[in-house]
């Protein structure tokens, strides 16, 4: 499906009927422009703004620099909006961050059980499944198994540490840095680290 | 309100189904229900907890069919309707009253990146003093308000520890109702996966949970 082509017209790239959530939203933004409630070049602007400024390269930048650099890496575990900050990261999902570090016995993991509240400068838009109500229901209580469907399994003696997100708090996991990257450049690094390792879905790729 | 959107700990939803190479969007309305829902805002008749309120209030069988954008749809529509953008009517047939004067939208396109770059911090200077201190345990009050909580279910009436005083925030509860922001301190409480879900606890950690002053009571 096209993402890029948002020509206020429905998919054309399949076969099926336009569903009624397309009729539906392209009624109302008719609607909301008729009234002049909305400037569709605007609508146009926020989605460039998610589509071009925003996603898990810009955490995956911040987490390589972590990994490399131990003085900032205490900077990120002390006040993690000001540190990501200096890569010019900040802004709507954002305003105040914490960052929690993944160690040999502590896997961490972020949800948010009553809607799905996620750090949007770093990762991006939140996937479907972190919005989908298997995730929200059961990472409080089934974190293990829901690493399982994601086809991680933690060591027994690994404590597991759920961060529900309830208010505007936004947590950003830093996953292990995997062994055999010594001497890895930044930009190496970040290319090992995906959005998944930084909900705690994942773990960082090994090279 | 004990509704269906306060999900922790529920069974019977299924696994978690990843997607290889996700877009951004599914389909191009869903990128266009974000961008509405967005720019909407900009009429400032409403914040973003009175938002997150509204998609609470959806009928919950619908809440429950819908995908995450119909409910920000269906959250949008409540609203606007509420706060007399558009008219019922409107809403219902999605064509325009004719009678009705044309507005200028307050949303510019050229304004859209720093708006976004902006952000909405809820940090206050000034508020309600601190009640509790980090390391204090505290017991999550057994309160059922009707309203907006940001207060899940799955906590109410357990012990835990405060592990973090994240400093002075509006308190949604009463924003999401414009009750003003009445800052409060917001505190990460641990509570202990046997706390919450008994001796059978299928993990050994813990769950931690950001918390308001109005949500804790000492343990």
């Amino acid at each position: 499906m096209s993402t890029h082509h948002h020509d206020h017209d429905h998919d054309h790239d399949h076969q099926e009927p336009p569903s009624d959530a397309a009729l539906r939203v392209k009624a109302l933004e008719t609607l909301l422009t008729a009234k002049g409630l909305v400037d569709p070049a605007a609508l146009d602007a926020y989605i460039d703004y998610y589509e071009t400024r925003v996603g898990p390269r810009n955490g995956a930048k911040v987490v390589a620099r972590a990994w490399t650099d131990p003085a900032y890496r205490q900077r990120l575990l002390d006040d993690a909006t000001a540190a990501i900050a200096e890569f010019d990261i900040q802004g709507r999902q954002g305003e105040h961050m914490v960052a929690v570090e993944n160690g040999p016995k502590l896997h961490n993991l972020v949800v948010c059980t009553l809607c799905s509240c996620y750090p949007w400068p770093v990762l991006g838009l939140p996937p479907v499944w972190y919005k989908s109500d298997a995730y929200r229901s059961r990472a409080v209580i089934d974190p293990r198994g829901v690493l399982g469907d994601f086809g991680l399994t933690l060591d027994d003696d690994v404590e597991v540490r759920v961060w529900d997100s309830t208010a505007e708090i936004r947590y950003l996991v830093i996953p292990e840095r995997p062994a055999g990257t010594e001497g890895m450049s930044e930009e190496q690094l970040a290319a090992l680290v995906s959005r998944d390792a930084m909900i705690g879905t994942a773990k960082a790729a090994t090279p | 309100m004990n509704g269906v959107h306060d999900m922790g700990g529920m069974h019977g939803f299924g696994p978690v189904l990843p997607e290889a190479d996700e877009p951004l969007f599914h389909h191009d309305w869903e990128a266009r229900a974000l961008a509405m829902t967005l720019a909407m805002a900009g009429w400032k008749r409403w914040n973003l907890d009175v938002s997150r309120h509204a998609r609470e209030r959806s009928d919950p069988a619908d809440y429950l069919r819908n995908s995450y954008y119909e409910r920000w749809i269906d959250g949008l529509g409540r609203l606007m309707v509420e706060q007399g953008l558009i008219s019922a009517q409107e809403w219902a047939t999605l064509q325009p009253d004719p009678a009705a004067p044309r507005q200028t939208p307050p949303i510019k396109p050229q304004d859209v990146p720093a708006l976004l770059n902006r952000g909405g911090p809820t940090e206050r200077a000034e508020g309600r003093p601190a009640g509790f201190t980090v390391g204090q345990r505290v017991r999550a009050r057994n309160i059922n308000p009707a309203g907006h909580t940001r207060l899940p279910r799955y906590v109410r009436g357990h012990v835990g520890t405060v592990m973090l005083d994240h400093g002075l925030h509006v308190f949604a509860d009463d924003h999401a109702h414009l009750r003003g922001e009445n800052p409060e301190h917001l505190y990460n409480v641990r509570f202990e996966a046997a706390e919450l879900w008994g001796p059978d606890a299928g993990f050994r950690g813990d769950v931690r949970v950001d918390l308001w002053e109005s949500h804790l009571e000492p343990a």
